[in-house]
C-alpha cells in the first residue's frame, strides 16, 4: 500500500487516467470502426456517399462558415486535395450552416476544389459525434477510421499528410 | 489530514472518476453530456452575440460610469487611470 | 516510519504540495476536458480608431482613442493602445468652489494573451497620466473553458498604484493602491441563449478623496476627508439571446456594495439587430440608482471624522437611453471594416445634493458620442 501511495507511482497514474479521461467516452467513431455511412447533397447538386468512395483514401473535414480556425485550414486541406487526389485521395468538406448561400459563398471565395457537403440537418455531425469545429476523420480505403483530429492549431497538415501517405501506400 | 491520507484521497478520486468497478461503492456523478454541440453554435458565433462590445467603445462607456457613479466592478472591462476631479 | 524518512519529507514538503496541486490541476482539466481535447481561439487581429466625446453637468472630455491587435507566433496575441482625454472641467464642484480648468489625460496600455489548449491568459498593463494624477495598474485574467465548451470559468486579479499631486501646490503628495480580484462563469444555455456571472471584489488604500472637493458643515466650507481604506463586492448577472431574425436581446443587472454603505443596482437592457446585408443598430437602456456614503452630507448637522460633499457618493439615479448604428463597409476574405457611431443620453437626479447657486436639488443631461473604425483581418 504504502509503494502504491509513493510519489511517482502516484503521479503516473494521476497523468494517465487525466489522459484517458481527456479521451472522448464511448464514441463511435474510434480506431479502426468502420466509418458510420452517410449520404448528403453537394454544393454541386447530386448527392455522395461514403460507402462509393471505398478503395480511396478519404478525409472527412466538418467545417463551417462562423468557425475562424476551420477557415484557417481550408487553403491548407485544398493543397492537401491537389496533391494526391490522383493517388486514390477524396476529401469531403462537410458544411454544418444554416443556411446554405453562406457556404457557397465562402467555399467559392476559397476556391475550394474538394466536394462540399451540406450537413445542415446536423445528422451525420451528430453521427459522427463531432466534439469540435472543426474536427477531421481520416478513413482507410477498407473504410475503417484510422485517424481523428479535433480542433485546428497551425502546422497540424504536416500530420494529415503523413498520415495520408501513409495510408494510400 | 495528513499527507498519506490526502494522496489516498486523491487516488481514489482519481480511480472513481475513471470507473473502476472494484471499488466500494461512493455515489456515482455523472455529469450530463454537453448538450450544445459545436457545430450548433452558430449563432453563438456573431458579433451582437457576445458580451464584451468593441474593446474602444466599452472602455469608454465603463470610464464614464466609474468616474460619475459610486459603483465600480464586475462588468467585464478592464478599467484604469483616474479622469476625475 | 525511520527518522531519516521523516527529515527526508520534512524537506521536501513544499515542493510536495505544488507538485500534488499540479497534478490535481491536470486532473480536474482532464475531467472537465472529459469530452474533447481542443484549443480555445486566440482574438482575431483587429484595429480600431475612435474619436469620443463626453459633456454633462459642466464637463466636457473628448479626445481620439487607438487600439491594434496582432496575432505573434503560434499562441500569443499583443495588444497596445493610446487614450487621451481632454477635459474642461467647469462642473457645478468647480465653478462653485474654484474656477474652470483644462487638462489632458494620457492613457497607454499594452497586453498580451496567451493560448494554452482550453485556457486564455491574458497580461495587461496600463499607465494613465494627467498633470495632478498618475494611474498605473497591472492585471492577470485567465479564462478556461470547460465542459465541451459550454462553460467558461473566469479568474482576474488587477493590482494598481496612484500617485496623487494637486495643481498649483508642490508640497501636496499622496498615493492609492488599489487590489481588484474577479471570479465569473459564462454558460451556454441552448444554442440561442448564454448567460454569465460575474463577482468582483475591490480593496482600496491611501487617499481617495479629492484635493479640490470641499465639503460643508453648518454652511461652512470645509476640506473632504474620506476615509482611508474603502472595500467593495459587485455581483453582475448578464444574458444574451438571439431572437431568430438576425437580432439578439441582452439584459444586464448589477448589484453592489461597500463598507462605505453604499448600495448600487443597475439594469440594462438593449437589442441589436441586422438590416440589409451592410447594416446593424442597437438600442439600449440604462438605470442606475445608488444610496449614500455613510459620512456624506450635502451640509452636515455635525463635525464628524469623515465628511464629504461628493456628489459621486450621494443619494442619486440615473437613467440612459442609447442608441448605436454599424455600416460594414467593406468585407473580403482577408478583412472587414466597419464604421460605428454611438449616442446615449442619460439624466441624473439627486436626492440629497443640492445646486448652491439655486438651492434645488441637483440634476443635469449628459450627451455622450462616439464616433469610430473598426477592423479585423
Amino acid at each position: 500500500m504504502r509503494k502504491l501511495l509513493n510519489r511517482s507511482a502516484l503521479s503516473a497514474v494521476l497523468f494517465a487516467v487525466a489522459a484517458l479521461l481527456a479521451l472522448p467516452a464511448g464514441s463511435a467513431v474510434t480506431n479502426m470502426s468502420t466509418a458510420p455511412d452517410f449520404t448528403l447533397h453537394t454544393l454541386t447538386g447530386p448527392n455522395l456517399r461514403l460507402q462509393e468512395q471505398r478503395g480511396k483514401v478519404v478525409l472527412i473535414n466538418f467545417w463551417a462558415t462562423w468557425c475562424g480556425p476551420c477557415q484557417q485550414e481550408m487553403p491548407k486541406l485544398n493543397q492537401l486535395y491537389e496533391k494526391y487526389r490522383s493517388a486514390g485521395f477524396v476529401l469531403l468538406g462537410v458544411n454544418v450552416d444554416e443556411d446554405v448561400k453562406h457556404a457557397n459563398e465562402v467555399a467559392t471565395r476559397l476556391g475550394l476544389k474538394f466536394p462540399v457537403l451540406l450537413d445542415s440537418e446536423k445528422s451525420v455531425s451528430n453521427l459522427y459525434q463531432v466534439s469540435t469545429m472543426p474536427s477531421t476523420v481520416i478513413v482507410d480505403r477498407d473504410g475503417k477510421v484510422r485517424y481523428v483530429h479535433r480542433g485546428y492549431l497551425s502546422g497540424v497538415e504536416a500530420d494529415y499528410e503523413k498520415q495520408i501517405r501513409e495510408l494510400l501506400k | 489530514m495528513t499527507r498519506n491520507g490526502f494522496r489516498l484521497l486523491i487516488l481514489l478520486c482519481t480511480v472513481q472518476l475513471g470507473g473502476c468497478a472494484q471499488l466500494p461503492q461512493f455515489p456515482q456523478f455523472h455529469m450530463p453530456e454537453p448538450w450544445v454541440k459545436p457545430y450548433e453554435r452558430e449563432a453563438l458565433a456573431d458579433p451582437i452575440m457576445q458580451f464584451s462590445g468593441d474593446p474602444l467603445s466599452a472602455k469608454h462607456f465603463e470610464h464614464v460610469h466609474v468616474v460619475r457613479e459610486a459603483a465600480r466592478g464586475a462588468t467585464g472591462v478592464e478599467g484604469g487611470g483616474c479622469g476625475c476631479n | 516510519m525511520a527518522v531519516t524518512d521523516l527529515s527526508l519529507k520534512q524537506r521536501r514538503a513544499g515542493q510536495n504540495r505544488w507538485q500534488l496541486l499540479l497534478k490535481l490541476a491536470t486532473l480536474l482539466g482532464g475531467v472537465f476536458g472529459l469530452h474533447h481535447a481542443r484549443a480555445a481561439d486566440l482574438p482575431e487581429d483587429s484595429a480600431e480608431a475612435m474619436f469620443h466625446y463626453y459633456n454633462g453637468g459642466g464637463v466636457t472630455a473628448d479626445g481620439p482613442a487607438l487600439l491594434v491587435r496582432k496575432k505573434v507566433a503560434d499562441s500569443f496575441s499583443l495588444s497596445a493602445g493610446y487614450y487621451i482625454d481632454a477635459v474642461s472641467n467647469a462642473s457645478i464642484d468647480v465653478v462653485t468652489t474654484a474656477s474652470p480648468f483644462r487638462e489632458t489625460r494620457h492613457e497607454y496600455n499594452v497586453g498580451l494573451d496567451y493560448i494554452y489548449r482550453d485556457a486564455h491568459i491574458t497580461f495587461g498593463t496600463t499607465d494613465s497620466t494627467e498633470p495632478d494624477y498618475v494611474a498605473k495598474s497591472n492585471s492577470l485574467d485567465i479564462a478556461q473553458e470547460t465542459y465541451g465548451g459550454m462553460t467558461t470559468v473566469n479568474l482576474g486579479f488587477t493590482r494598481g498604484e496612484d500617485e496623487v499631486l494637486k495643481h498649483r501646490d508642490p508640497s501636496f503628495k499622496d498615493f492609492a493602491s488599489h487590489w481588484q480580484y474577479r471570479l465569473g462563469v459564462s454558460q451556454v444555455l441552448t444554442p440561442h441563449w448564454l448567460m454569465s456571472l460575474n463577482g468582483e471584489a475591490s480593496s482600496d488604500n491611501g487617499y481617495l478623496s479629492s484635493p479640490y472637493r470641499v465639503a460643508r458643515v453648518f454652511g461652512a466650507a470645509v476640506p473632504e476627508n474620506d476615509p482611508r481604506t474603502r472595500s467593495s463586492r459587485a455581483i453582475d448577472l448578464r444574458l444574451i439571446g438571439d431572437l431568430g431574425h438576425r437580432d439578439a436581446l441582452h439584459m444586464e443587472v448589477r448589484h453592489f456594495w461597500d463598507n462605505w454603505a453604499i448600495k448600487a443596482n443597475n439594469l440594462e437592457t438593449g437589442y441589436s439587430r441586422y438590416f440589409a446585408e451592410d447594416w446593424l443598430a442597437d438600442v439600449s437602456m440604462r438605470y442606475y440608482r445608488q444610496s449614500k456614503a455613510l459620512f456624506y452630507s450635502d451640509n452636515a448637522p455635525s463635525d464628524t471624522l469623515y465628511i464629504s460633499r461628493n456628489r459621486q457618493l450621494s443619494t442619486f439615479k440615473d437613467i440612459g437611453i442609447g442608441a448605436k448604428v454599424t455600416y460594414t463597409l467593406k468585407k473580403t476574405a482577408e478583412y472587414t471594416v466597419k464604421l460605428n457611431g454611438t449616442w446615449e443620453l442619460t439624466q441624473y437626479k439627486f436626492d440629497d445634493f443640492t445646486d448652491i447657486r439655486t438651492g434645488q436639488l441637483y440634476s443635469f443631461n449628459s450627451n455622450l458620442v462616439q464616433l469610430y473604425v473598426s477592423a479585423t483581418f
